[in-house]
C-alpha cells in the first residue's frame, strides 16, 4: 500500500516537474527595428499562448551578425531564435547551422508564405528560416513636385524617366534635391542598391565561371549613369548617406525621388515623423528596357541555430511570430498600417490592408523579384543585391568603399571598377573559386 | 611689465583650454541635448541647438522598454570587480619591479603590454570556447575575469610608473628600523601610493565600464551591461537617434557623475611624477 501510494506520489512529482519543463525561457537575438519593437512589447501574448518565457537580446545589426556568427560556430548556445537576413540564411543552411523549419504545424500554412521569400530563405528546397517580415525595394516621390515639374510618374518607369525627372525637380539653391538614392559604403548599404542598378543595365557579380564582370561595359553604364545623375541632381555629401540618412532626408521633403527598402513607405507616410506624408507617391524601381528592374529583395527573417537546447520552444516562437493571428494582433492594437509587411499572401487579400496606400506597390515590387533569377544573362549564384557566397560581405563592402570614394569625387568611375575587379578577383582566387 | 605678459599669457592659455575643453566635451553635449528633443527634431537640418520644444518622451520609452537598472547593475560589478583585483594583483608586481628590479624587468614590462597590441578580435575565438567549457558565458564572472585581464598591463604600468617616483630611501630607511615587508608595503609605500593607486582605480574603472568588445561579445540576456543597453537602440532600418541618445545619456551619466566628482584626484594621479 505504501509502495504504491509512494508510486502515486512519485508520478504526480514526476507530472508537476515535467509539466514546469515544457514551459522554457528562449532567448532572441533581433536588431531594433520598428516592427521587432512592436513584437517585443506584445511578448506577454506569446507567454499566455504558450507558456514560455521570452528573453530579448537586442543589438545592433552588425554586431548582431557578429555576435551570432561566433555563437553559432563554437555552438555556444547562447540563442535559441535568432534574427538574420535572406544573404546569411542559404549559407548558414548550407552548413548545417540552423534547424530546418520542415516541421510547422498545419495552421501555420506555411503555403502562405510570399513564393519569392520562401525561395529566398530556402536552402536546396528547405526553409531555414520563417520571414518577419520581407521588403523589396521602389521608388518613393513627391507627387506635388512631380507636378510642379509638369511630369507624371508611371507605375513601371525606366531609367531615362527617372534621370529626367529628377534633372527637373532639383531646386539646390531651395536644398530640393531630385534624387536621393545610397552613397554609403557596405555591402548592404550603397553595394545593395548599386547591384540592383547594375542588374537592370544587364550587369552581374560574375559570369558563369566565377570570374569578375567589374570591366564589363555594362557595369561601366550604370556607374557612369548613377554618378552623372547624383552630380546633378542629388544631394550634398551623398557619399554618407545610407538608408537611414536619406529617410530622414526625405521626411524633411528634400528629397524628389527616393529609390529604396518598400519598409520606408509606411515611415514616409506617417504624419508624426514625416513631413511630407500626405504627398507620396510610389511607383516600381526602373528598369532599362532589359527585362529586370532595379528591385531588391530582402527578409528579416527568424531561424534557429543548431545546438539549441529549446528547439520546441523556439519553433513556437517563430511560428506565433510570423503567423497571421500575430498580423492580425498587431493590427487590432497598432493599426493595419504597421503590420510587418511582405511575408504572407494572405496579408495582401484581406480587404482592410487593400487600403494602405504602399500595399499594392509593395507586392508588385517583391513580386517583381526573383533571386533565382537576378540578372539579364546567367549567372551561377542565387541573390539579388547579394551573392549568397560567405565572401561577398567581405568584397562587396571593399568594392562597395571604391564606389563610395567615386560618388565622393575622390576618383573616377574607371578607377573604381578598376579596383573593384581587382579586389573582386584577388578574394574570389584565394577563396579558390 | 613681466608681470602683465605672465597673465595675458595666462588668460590665453585659458581661453585655449576651454577651447579644447568644449571641442573635446561637443560629442557629449550634443548626445545630452538630442536626447530632450522629439525624433523629428533630432535629424532635423540645419540642427537645432538650444530653442527646441523640450521633451522627457525618449527616457520615458527607454525605461518602459529596457530594465536600465539591471544593465546598470551589471556595469557596476564588471568595471568595479575587475578593477578591484586588477589592483590588488597588479601593486605587488608593479612593487617588486620597481624595487626589487632583475635584469629582465623591462623586457617583461614590454611582454606584458605587449599583449594590448593584438586586436581583441584576434582572440575571441579561443576566448569564447574556453568561456563555453567553463561554462562562463553570459555570466559577470566570466567579464569581470575578462575585462581584468585586458587591463590588467595598464594597471601594473600606471603604478610601476608611481611606485618608481617614491625614493627608494624612505623604503631602506623603513627597514633600517627594523620594518617587515608587509609594515614597509602597509605604513610606509602604500600611504606614500595612495593618490597613484586612486587614479590607477578611478581611469581603469573608467575604461572597464567603456569596454565594449568583449562585454558586447560574451553577453546576451544575463550578464549584459550598459554597453549592449545602447547597442540595443541602434536601428538599421528605423530613425531613433533621439532614444539612442537617451540610452547614451543614461549609459555614460554615472561614470561622468563619478568623474566629476573625482577629477582633482584624476589630475593629481595623472600628473603624479611629472615635475620633478
Amino acid at each position: 500500500m505504501y509502495a504504491r501510494n509512494a508510486l502515486r506520489a512519485a508520478t504526480a512529482l514526476c507530472l508537476v516537474a515535467g509539466g514546469g519543463a515544457f514551459a522554457d525561457t528562449i532567448t532572441v537575438a533581433t536588431v531594433n527595428n520598428g516592427d521587432m519593437i512592436r513584437m517585443q512589447g506584445l511578448t506577454e501574448d506569446f507567454t499566455a499562448r504558450t507558456g514560455h518565457e521570452v528573453e530579448w537580446v537586442t543589438l545592433e545589426e552588425n554586431v548582431l551578425r557578429q555576435r551570432v556568427t561566433t555563437d553559432i560556430t563554437t555552438k555556444g548556445g547562447q540563442f535559441d531564435v535568432m534574427t538574420i537576413g535572406m544573404y546569411e540564411t542559404p549559407i548558414w543552411g548550407k552548413n548545417g547551422w540552423l534547424i530546418p523549419l520542415d516541421d510547422l504545424s498545419a495552421d501555420y500554412d506555411v503555403d502562405d508564405l510570399l513564393p519569392a521569400m520562401r525561395d529566398g530563405l530556402s536552402h536546396d528546397g528547405t526553409l531555414y528560416a520563417a520571414p518577419f517580415y520581407g521588403e523589396s525595394s521602389m521608388i518613393m516621390y513627391r507627387k506635388d513636385l512631380m507636378e510642379k515639374a509638369g511630369l507624371t510618374m508611371p507605375d513601371a518607369p525606366d531609367w531615362d524617366f527617372v534621370a529626367e525627372a529628377a534633372r527637373a525637380m532639383t531646386d539646390k539653391a531651395g536644398e530640393t534635391y531630385g534624387i536621393c538614392l545610397r552613397g554609403k559604403a557596405g555591402w548592404g548599404e550603397n553595394m545593395a542598391f548599386l547591384t540592383t542598378l547594375a542588374n537592370s543595365f544587364g550587369a552581374r557579380w560574375f559570369d558563369e565561371d566565377w570570374k569578375p564582370q567589374f570591366d564589363s561595359p555594362e557595369w561601366k553604364a550604370a556607374i557612369d549613369f548613377y554618378l552623372d545623375l547624383m552630380a546633378d541632381a542629388g544631394p550634398p555629401g551623398a557619399s554618407g548617406n545610407g538608408f537611414n540618412e536619406n529617410l530622414s532626408l526625405f521626411q524633411q521633403g528634400k528629397c524628389g525621388m527616393w529609390i529604396d527598402a518598400t519598409v520606408a513607405a509606411s515611415f514616409v507616410t506617417n504624419p508624426d515623423d514625416s513631413a511630407v506624408a500626405d504627398k507620396v507617391g510610389f511607383a516600381l524601381a526602373p528598369d532599362d528596357g532589359k527585362g529586370k528592374r532595379a528591385n531588391w529583395l530582402w527578409a528579416w527573417a527568424l531561424a534557429i541555430p543548431a545546438g539549441t537546447d529549446n528547439a520546441e520552444a523556439a519553433t513556437a516562437f517563430i511560428e506565433w511570430a510570423t503567423s497571421k493571428d500575430y498580423i492580425e494582433l498587431v493590427a487590432a492594437k497598432e493599426g493595419w498600417a504597421n503590420v510587418p509587411p511582405g511575408a504572407r499572401t494572405s496579408l495582401y487579400e484581406n480587404p482592410n490592408y487593400k487600403d494602405i496606400p504602399f500595399a499594392e506597390m509593395t507586392l508588385d515590387s517583391i513580386k517583381a523579384a526573383d533571386p533565382l533569377d537576378p540578372t539579364v544573362d546567367p549567372v551561377p549564384y542565387v541573390g539579388i543585391q547579394f551573392v549568397a557566397i560567405p565572401e561577398f560581405a567581405g568584397i562587396a563592402t571593399q568594392t562597395g568603399q571604391e564606389f563610395s570614394a567615386a560618388l565622393a569625387g575622390q576618383q573616377t568611375a574607371d578607377e573604381a571598377l578598376e579596383k573593384a575587379q581587382a579586389i573582386t578577383a584577388e578574394e574570389m582566387e584565394a577563396a579558390g573559386y | 611689465m613681466a608681470r602683465a605678459v605672465t597673465n595675458r599669457r595666462k588668460s590665453v592659455n585659458t581661453i585655449l583650454a576651454w577651447i579644447v575643453g568644449l571641442v573635446i566635451f561637443f560629442p557629449i553635449l550634443w548626445t545630452i541635448l538630442t536626447s530632450f528633443k522629439t525624433e523629428a527634431q533630432a535629424i532635423s537640418s540645419p540642427p537645432v541647438f538650444l530653442f527646441f520644444d523640450w521633451t522627457l518622451e525618449n527616457y520615458g520609452v527607454v525605461q518602459e522598454r529596457s530594465d536600465y537598472m539591471r544593465f546598470l547593475w551589471n556595469s557596476v560589478i564588471i568595471a568595479g570587480g575587475s578593477t578591484l583585483i586588477g589592483v590588488i594583483i597588479a601593486v605587488p608586481a608593479a612593487w617588486s619591479m620597481a624595487f626589487v628590479p632583475s635584469r629582465r624587468t623591462k623586457d617583461i614590462l614590454l611582454w606584458m603590454l605587449s599583449t594590448k597590441m593584438l586586436p581583441a578580435v584576434g582572440v575571441l575565438y579561443p576566448i569564447y570556447l574556453m568561456f563555453i567549457r567553463l561554462g562562463l558565458l553570459d555570466t559577470r564572472t566570466g567579464l569581470v575575469i575578462v575585462v581584468m585581464l585586458i587591463n590588467l598591463p595598464i594597471i601594473v604600468w600606471m603604478l610601476y610608473t608611481y611606485f618608481r617616483e617614491i625614493p627608494v630611501d624612505i623604503l631602506e630607511a623603513a627597514r633600517m628600523d627594523g620594518a617587515s615587508l608587509k609594515e614597509e608595503i602597509l605604513h610606509v609605500l602604500t600611504p606614500m601610493a595612495v593618490p597613484g593607486i586612486a587614479s590607477t582605480l578611478l581611469l581603469n574603472f573608467i575604461l572597464a565600464w567603456n569596454e565594449a568588445f568583449w562585454t558586447l561579445n560574451l553577453t546576451a540576456a544575463k550578464a549584459a551591461p550598459l554597453t549592449a543597453f545602447i547597442a540595443s537602440y541602434s536601428s538599421p532600418e528605423g530613425l531613433f537617434f533621439a532614444k539612442l541618445s537617451a540610452a547614451s545619456t543614461m549609459a555614460i551619466a554615472p561614470i561622468l557623475i563619478l568623474g566629476w566628482f573625482s577629477q582633482k584626484q584624476l589630475v593629481r594621479g595623472l600628473t603624479f611624477g611629472a615635475v620633478k
